[in-house]
C-alpha cells in the first residue's frame, strides 16, 4: 500500500550560538506512516517538534537524519509539490497584495491557465469564508483571523491530493473555527489527506482518524485515535453528577460502595462508579441529603488526559 | 531547473517588480525630474552655452546614483525580507525551485531598473530637448543602455550578499564593490606597484574578482556628444550577462542550501 506521507528516521539538529556552536535536537528519529484518505492529526506540546516536521517535509528545512516522502516521491522532489498543499503556522503573505491578487499568483507558480484561475480563486475564498468586500483589499489590513483563512484557501489551490495544516484554527473565532472543521472534513469526504498539527483537542477528537504525539523531539504514541483512547480508559464506567449537596457530607456513604469515588464541584458533586449496577445506591446517597440529580454520563478518556500523559513525561 | 521553470520564474519576476511598484520604489523619478527640470532651466543660464553638457552629466551621473541606491536597498532586503517575514513557506511548498525563485527576483528588480532608466532617459531627452540639442537627446541612448547594464550587476550583487547576511551589512558590502568597481583600473595599478608579492596577489586577485565599472562608464564622453562604438557596447553586454550569470549561479548555491527557521 502507497500511504500518502512516509517518514523514516528524520533527525533533526539546529545550532545555537555564533561562535560557540551549540546543536540542539529538534526531532529525534521519527518514523510515521500516515494513510491516504485520513485526517491525521499531529499533536505535541510547544517545541515538540510539530512544526520542525512540517517545515522538513515542505523543504523549508534540510533534515540532519531520515528521509521523507510524500505520494511516494521524496521531498526533495519540486515537481512533487504540484500535488500537495501547506498553509504555514500564522501564515504571513506578501501584505502589499490583495487576497485575490496573491492566489491568483500562486496560481501561476502551480500553472494554473490564466483562464480558470479567476473562478478558483473566487470559489477558494467563499469557501474559507472570506466577504467578497475583503477580497480586493490589500493584505497588510487583514486580520489574524482573515489571513488564517487566506492561507487555508492557497494550501487549497492546486486541489492537493495531501494537504498539511500547522495550527489551521490559530486566530479564527469559534464560529470560523466551526466553519474551517465543516471545510476539513469536507476535505476527507473527497478523499484529500490531510496532516495536521493543532493544539486545539477538541478538533482532534472531533475531525482526525489517526493522531500521533510527540514528545520533546520523539514520538510517544501514534495510531488509530479512538483506539489510542481506548487502551487509556480508566476503570470507573460511570459518572453521576449531583447539585446541591456537598461532598463532606455524604462521603462516609460514598466510602461504603466498593470502587466508587466522590469529586467536589463547584454546584456540588460527581460521583464515579466502576459497575453500573452501583448507581441506584449512588442515587438513593444523594437522595438522602437532598440533592438533585444532573447528569449520568459514561465516562471516558479525554484526549486531553492521553496528551497530557503522553506528552509530559 | 526544468522545462516549466519559465513561467514561474516570470511569475516570481512579475511579482517582485510589482512589489517595488508598490512599496513606491519609482517615487525617485519625482525628484530626478525635477532635478532635471531646474537644471533645464536655471543651469543652462548659469553656465552659458554648456546647458546640454550639464544636463546630460547631471542627468546620467543621477540616473546612476539613484539607481544605484534602488539596486542596494531593494536588492538587500528581496530576499531576506520575505525570509524574515516567512513569506517563503508559502513559495516553497509549491513547485517552486529555489534557483527559479532568485533568478525571478533578479529579473523583477532588474526590470524596475529598466523602467526606472528609461523614464530618467526619456526626461533627459526632453530636457536636451527643451534647451534645444536634438542630436545629444538621441546619442545618450547607448549610454544609457551602459548605466542599466551596470545597474544589473549592482542588483546581483545585492542579491548574492542578501542569501546569507543581513541588509544592513549587505548594502555596505555592496557599496563597497560599487566603489571598488569604479577603481578598478587603480586596484591593476596597484597590484603592478607593490613590493611585496602577497600584497599583489591581493590587490590582482581582487582587480579580477571584483565587476569592472569602468567598461560602462561613458558619462563624460557622452557629454561631449560621444556614443560608445559597436565594440565597447558589445562587449559590455557580454561583460554584464557573463558576470551575472556567475554571481546568480553562487547565489543560488548559497540559497539552496538555506535553512528557514
Amino acid at each position: 500500500m502507497e500511504y500518502a506521507i512516509e517518514i523514516k528516521g528524520l533527525t533533526k539538529d539546529y545550532e545555537t550560538g555564533f561562535w560557540r556552536k551549540k546543536k540542539v535536537r529538534a526531532l529525534e528519529d521519527l518514523t510515521l506512516k500516515v494513510r491516504r484518505g485520513i485526517i491525521f492529526g499531529f499533536l505535541g506540546g510547544n517545541g515538540a517538534g510539530k512544526t520542525t516536521t512540517i517545515k522538513t517535509l515542505m523543504r523549508l528545512q534540510f533534515p540532519t537524519a531520515g528521509s521523507a516522502t510524500i505520494l511516494g516521491h521524496d521531498i526533495a522532489d519540486v515537481q512533487m509539490h504540484q500535488r500537495i498543499g501547506y498553509c504555514p503556522e500564522n501564515p504571513y503573505f506578501y501584505d502589499y497584495l490583495t487576497a485575490r491578487e496573491l492566489l491568483s499568483h500562486f496560481g501561476e507558480l502551480f500553472g494554473i491557465p490564466s483562464s480558470d484561475r479567476f473562478d478558483k480563486c473566487e470559489t477558494l475564498l467563499g469557501a474559507v469564508g472570506l466577504d467578497p468586500k475583503d477580497r480586493g483589499k490589500q493584505l497588510r489590513k487583514f486580520s489574524k483571523g482573515m489571513l488564517q483563512r487566506v492561507g487555508l484557501a492557497q494550501a487549497l489551490l492546486n486541489d492537493p491530493e495531501v494537504v498539511f495544516f500547522d495550527e489551521p484554527m490559530s486566530g479564527l473565532d469559534p464560529v470560523g473555527r466551526r466553519e474551517i472543521r465543516e471545510l476539513i472534513a469536507g476535505l476527507r469526504d473527497k478523499g484529500t489527506t490531510v496532516f495536521m498539527s493543532t493544539h486545539i483537542l477538541a478538533d482532534i477528537e472531533a475531525l482526525c482518524d489517526e493522531v500521533a504525539i510527540l514528545r520533546k523531539g520523539k514520538l510517544a504514541a501514534a495510531g488509530d485515535l479512538a483506539e489510542l483512547l481506548a487502551g487509556h480508559e480508566g476503570d470507573r464506567v460511570l459518572e453521576v453528577n449531583v447539585q446541591s449537596v456537598r461532598a463532606d457530607a455524604i462521603q462516609d456513604e460514598v466510602d461504603l460502595i466498593a470502587g466508587a469515588e466522590l469529586f467536589q464541584k463547584p454546584n456540588g458533586v460527581a460521583i464515579q462508579i466502576s459497575d453500573e449496577s452501583d448507581l441506584e445506591a449512588v442515587l438513593a446517597v444523594t437522595r438522602r441529603h437532598g440533592g438533585s440529580l444532573i447528569s449520568v454520563q459514561p465516562v471516558k478518556q479525554s484526549l486531553e488526559d492521553l496528551f497530557v500523559n503522553e506528552s509530559n513525561d | 531547473m526544468s522545462a516549466g521553470s519559465l513561467p514561474r520564474i516570470l511569475a516570481v519576476a512579475k511579482n517582485a517588480f510589482r512589489e517595488a511598484v508598490r512599496d513606491r520604489v519609482l517615487y525617485n523619478l519625482i525628484v530626478f525630474v525635477l532635478l532635471i527640470t531646474a537644471s533645464a532651466i536655471f543651469l543652462g543660464e548659469l553656465t552659458a552655452g554648456q546647458e546640454a553638457r550639464v544636463i546630460v552629466n547631471l542627468g546620467l551621473t543621477a540616473m546612476l546614483i539613484f539607481g544605484t541606491f534602488i539596486a542596494i536597498f531593494v536588492g538587500v532586503s528581496l530576499v531576506w525580507k520575505e525570509i524574515e517575514k516567512r513569506t517563503v513557506y508559502a513559495i516553497f511548498s509549491k513547485p517552486v525551485g529555489r534557483g527559479e525563485y532568485i533568478i525571478g527576483k533578479f529579473i523583477g528588480l532588474s526590470a524596475t531598473l529598466l523602467l526606472n532608466t528609461i523614464v530618467m532617459g526619456v526626461g533627459v531627452s526632453l530636457a536636451l530637448l527643451y534647451v534645444g540639442n536634438t542630436s545629444l537627446a538621441a546619442s545618450i541612448w547607448p549610454t544609457v543602455l551602459l548605466i542599466f547594464l551596470e545597474l544589473t550587476i549592482i542588483t546581483a550583487v545585492a542579491i548574492l550578499f542578501s542569501s546569507f547576511s543581513t541588509p544592513a551589512l549587505s548594502a555596505l558590502l555592496t557599496f563597497l564593490v560599487f566603489v571598488i568597481g569604479h577603481f578598478s583600473t587603480a586596484l591593476r595599478e596597484l597590484s603592478r606597484d607593490m613590493a611585496s608579492e602577497a600584497a599583489r596577489l591581493l590587490f590582482s586577485g581582487l582587480y579580477y574578482i571584483m565587476p569592472n565599472f569602468s567598461h560602462f562608464s561613458f558619462a563624460t564622453e557622452a557629454a561631449n556628444g560621444m556614443t560608445p562604438n559597436s565594440a565597447m557596447l558589445g562587449g559590455s553586454i557580454v561583460y554584464a550577462v557573463v558576470y551575472n550569470i556567475i554571481l546568480i549561479t553562487v547565489t543560488v548555491v548559497i540559497f539552496s542550501r538555506r535553512n528557514f527557521k
